[in-house]
């Protein structure tokens, strides 16, 4: 695997950029996508940037071989990812699933188009008992953060990991720290061909993991009872990632996710400095959700307000955390441009805090 | 006529020349039905990887039918994959790792109903894979039903009354089909319904291979296997029916060949 | 009765069968007979061979179910037929 030269401290690079940067600094040497807006650019500069490393980048001709040659890939032990926006993931589901099951590493970027995607992303979009770490970065800085993290999480649990990137992030410059190289080592699992004829060859198989012994073949229930523990295990052993900002005294509690919460950030800030008691809190792994930080954010509340780019996702959740301690409100929507790629009207620091006074206002009024 | 003992190896000086099983599969015993074509084709393609002496760089991607019965009983290295997914998981293994010799395993319901696109791609692309089609007309592990391969009066469960064009279209030819293909570099069906049918089927096999091995490109074997419990039909009718319904259509022999 | 040169034989694992008969008509000497009345204990009938085994490999080739073990003797033996 050939290293990166020593990196800038720092450079001014759009998202999808800085992503890809992020990515084989991590050590991905596998990437395959479809072009699809708002990805398209991970794939282009992804195909470019392997190249000059001796990694390997498919254009496939459709998301499902795309997600089909990451698998792959990733059996060979080769860090792979795939990516793509929510209709392609939509497309990938089957494989997506199987490959947990299969208990094989795998980056998944969702370059999204608002974040309607929510569910799709931490509630499995595909079939079966399954979960994915699922990472929200608010900007290309800390995506070039969580894409490091992402590749770690995923080769220590052998669980697909997903990052929700979205049309402004990819599109926005940033001045961004690519983080030294790292090497990466083969597991033991990984498939060379060279364990054939010893009488144990290895086995890869979302089926199982036992070679035949009688004349039955696999035992899905057995297979499906040690990926329950696997999942189980990997639930409790990730620490849930958050950003909190003033919520020991607040009295509203806003919570958002990835690139709109800057804007309800700000708005925030604007509120806190003119007075008003209001928290604030990012969740960073939607999968696991921080519910302990949500839940005691809100413990002294009297209110909690949702923003995000879609019809209600994330405020599921929330009022999971919540378990009804304060009422929870939906001051998010659906806004999109004409385009449907994401660009709301929303991301408006002013349209956002009329939104959070109304709450302020009501919970004031004792509503 | 007198029966011999049967039921030990023989005490005059001989040679074994050809064990229970192959090599390279682990267990004999399976529970796929008395008759099945699969078995057979397993057992030439994994004497094809031994006599070529592949065993230890040889990955083999399933697709998912009877024949994945197989999947974790081989002694050579098994990824599976989804139904009709194979070859692009197979482009995967290639790429990440060149220096393996890859080929996957598929039915025709697997290959040219579900999977079609995956094939015709990799094929067109000229991965330096081997993709191997069992063809029996139909989807076995489901029950017996119709599949893209499937002949013109041939009965399954989707068409009880045989295949009709009106109703059902018509047969994709997949071998013919992927010769025409600049990608492809070598292009050949085979049977297994007599014992010469194998050995001819196992020599395809190995050229098949060997494309892969020299570096010349794609390369494809479909091999026609018996299925009399999808065909309705005994057992022993089966090699019959395959001869003259499923040969008579997909015509065994060697379409295209880069290296001859 | 004469003397018939064989110039092979096989093992037969009796239990594997599923009684398919394709080892029946794939033989070319046509030395491979189903059992009529005796049964495997899965209730298959099973093939038994004749003398003429010539070692061909033909039954285990054919054999979807792995039943036979074939030989080639180093020197042709002499059967009563």
């Amino acid at each position: 695997m050939t290293a990166l030269s020593a990196a800038p401290a720092s450079r001014l690079m759009q998202g999808s950029e800085a992503i890809a940067e992020a990515m084989i600094g991590a050590g991905c040497r596998f990437f395959a996508g479809y072009p699809m807006t708002p990805f398209t650019e991970v794939l282009e500069h992804m195909a470019r940037k392997l190249a000059e490393v001796g990694g390997v980048c498919m254009n496939a001709e459709s998301e499902l071989e795309a997600v089909g040659m990451a698998w792959g890939a990733a059996a060979t032990g080769t860090l792979a990812a795939t990516g793509s926006t929510g209709q392609g993931l939509s497309l990938m589901q089957e494989s997506l699933a199987e490959i947990t099951l299969a208990r094989l590493p795998l980056v998944v970027l969702n370059m999204s188009r608002g974040q309607g995607d929510y569910f799709q992303a931490t509630r499995g979009g595909g079939h079966g008992d399954y979960r994915h770490i699922v990472l929200a970065p608010k900007d290309a800085a800390e995506a070039v953060e969580l894409v490091g993290l992402a590749f770690e999480l995923t080769v220590k649990w052998r669980n697909p990991v997903l990052v929700m990137g979205d049309y402004y992030l990819a599109h926005t410059a940033r001045s961004v720290a690519i983080p030294a190289p790292v090497t990466h080592t083969l597991p033991s699992w990984a498939l060379d061909g060279s364990s054939g004829g010893t009488g144990s060859a290895k086995l890869i198989s979302f089926l199982g993991t036992q070679k035949q012994r009688s004349d039955v073949g696999y035992d899905l229930a057995d297979h499906y009872t040690d990926c329950a523990k696997s999942t189980a295990a990997m639930a409790a052993g990730v620490d849930p990632l958050v950003e909190s900002m003033g919520t020991d005294d607040a009295e509203v509690v806003v919570v958002a996710f990835g690139t709109p919460a800057k804007y309800v950030h700000s708005a925030v800030r604007q509120l806190r400095s003119e007075g008003a008691a209001v928290g604030y809190v990012r969740p960073v792994t939607l999968f696991p959700f921080p519910t302990e930080a949500v839940a005691t954010a809100a413990a002294g509340a009297k209110a909690v307000a949702v923003y995000e780019n879609n019809q209600g996702q994330m405020i599921d959740d929330v009022r999971l955390a919540v378990l009804g301690a304060a009422p929870v409100h939906f001051i998010g929507r659906l806004s999109i441009d004409s385009s449907g790629f994401g660009i709301a009207p929303d991301l408006d620091v002013e349209v956002i805090r009329d939104r959070i006074a109304s709450v302020l206002d009501a919970a004031a009024g004792g509503t | 006529m007198r029966i011999v003992p049967s039921d030990r190896p023989p005490d005059q000086p001989a040679r074994l020349v050809d064990d229970f099983t192959p090599d390279l599969i682990d267990v004999g015993a399976h529970q796929l039905c008395p008759g099945c074509g699969e078995p057979v084709a397993m057992r030439s393609a994994m004497e094809a990887i031994s006599e070529l002496g592949l065993e230890k760089r040889t990955i083999a991607v399933f697709g998912i039918g009877c024949y994945t019965a197989f999947s974790n009983n081989l002694d050579v290295e098994v990824l599976q994959a989804l139904h009709g997914r194979a070859p692009s998981l197979a482009t995967g293994v290639k790429r990440a790792s060149p220096g393996t010799v890859v080929l996957t395993i598929q039915g025709d319901g697997d290959m040219v109903s579900e999977g079609l696109q995956e094939v015709v791609h990799a094929a067109a692309r000229g991965e330096a894979i081997t993709c191997i089609m069992l063809n029996n007309g139909v989807f076995g592990e489901t029950g017996g039903h119709m599949t893209a391969t499937t002949v013109l009066g041939q009965r399954t469960k989707t068409s009880l009354e045989g295949r009709d064009p009106d109703r059902h279209g018509r047969p994709i030819l997949l071998a013919s089909l992927l010769a025409q293909l600049e990608g492809t570099a070598f292009v050949a069906r085979g049977a297994v319904n007599s014992a010469g049918n194998v050995a001819r089927t196992k020599r395809l096999l190995i050229r098949a291979l060997e494309t892969q091995v020299k570096g010349a490109g794609f390369s494809f074997v479909e091999i026609l296997t018996m299925c009399p419990t999808g065909w309705f039909i005994e057992t022993e009718e089966a090699p019959a029916y395959l001869g003259e319904h499923l040969a008579a259509v997909h015509e065994p022999g060697v379409l295209k060949d880069v290296l001859a | 009765m004469s003397g018939v040169l064989v110039r092979g034989t096989v093992v037969i694992d009796v239990d594997a069968c599923k009684g398919c008969n394709l080892c029946i008509d794939a033989c070319p000497p046509g030395v491979l007979v189903m059992t009529e009345r005796e049964v495997n204990s899965r209730g298959y009938r099973y093939p038994q061979l004749l003398v003429g085994c010539t070692g061909c490999k033909a039954c285990s080739q054919i054999c979807p179910d792995f039943v036979f073990q074939v030989y080639k003797y180093d020197t042709a033996i002499e059967l009563t037929a």
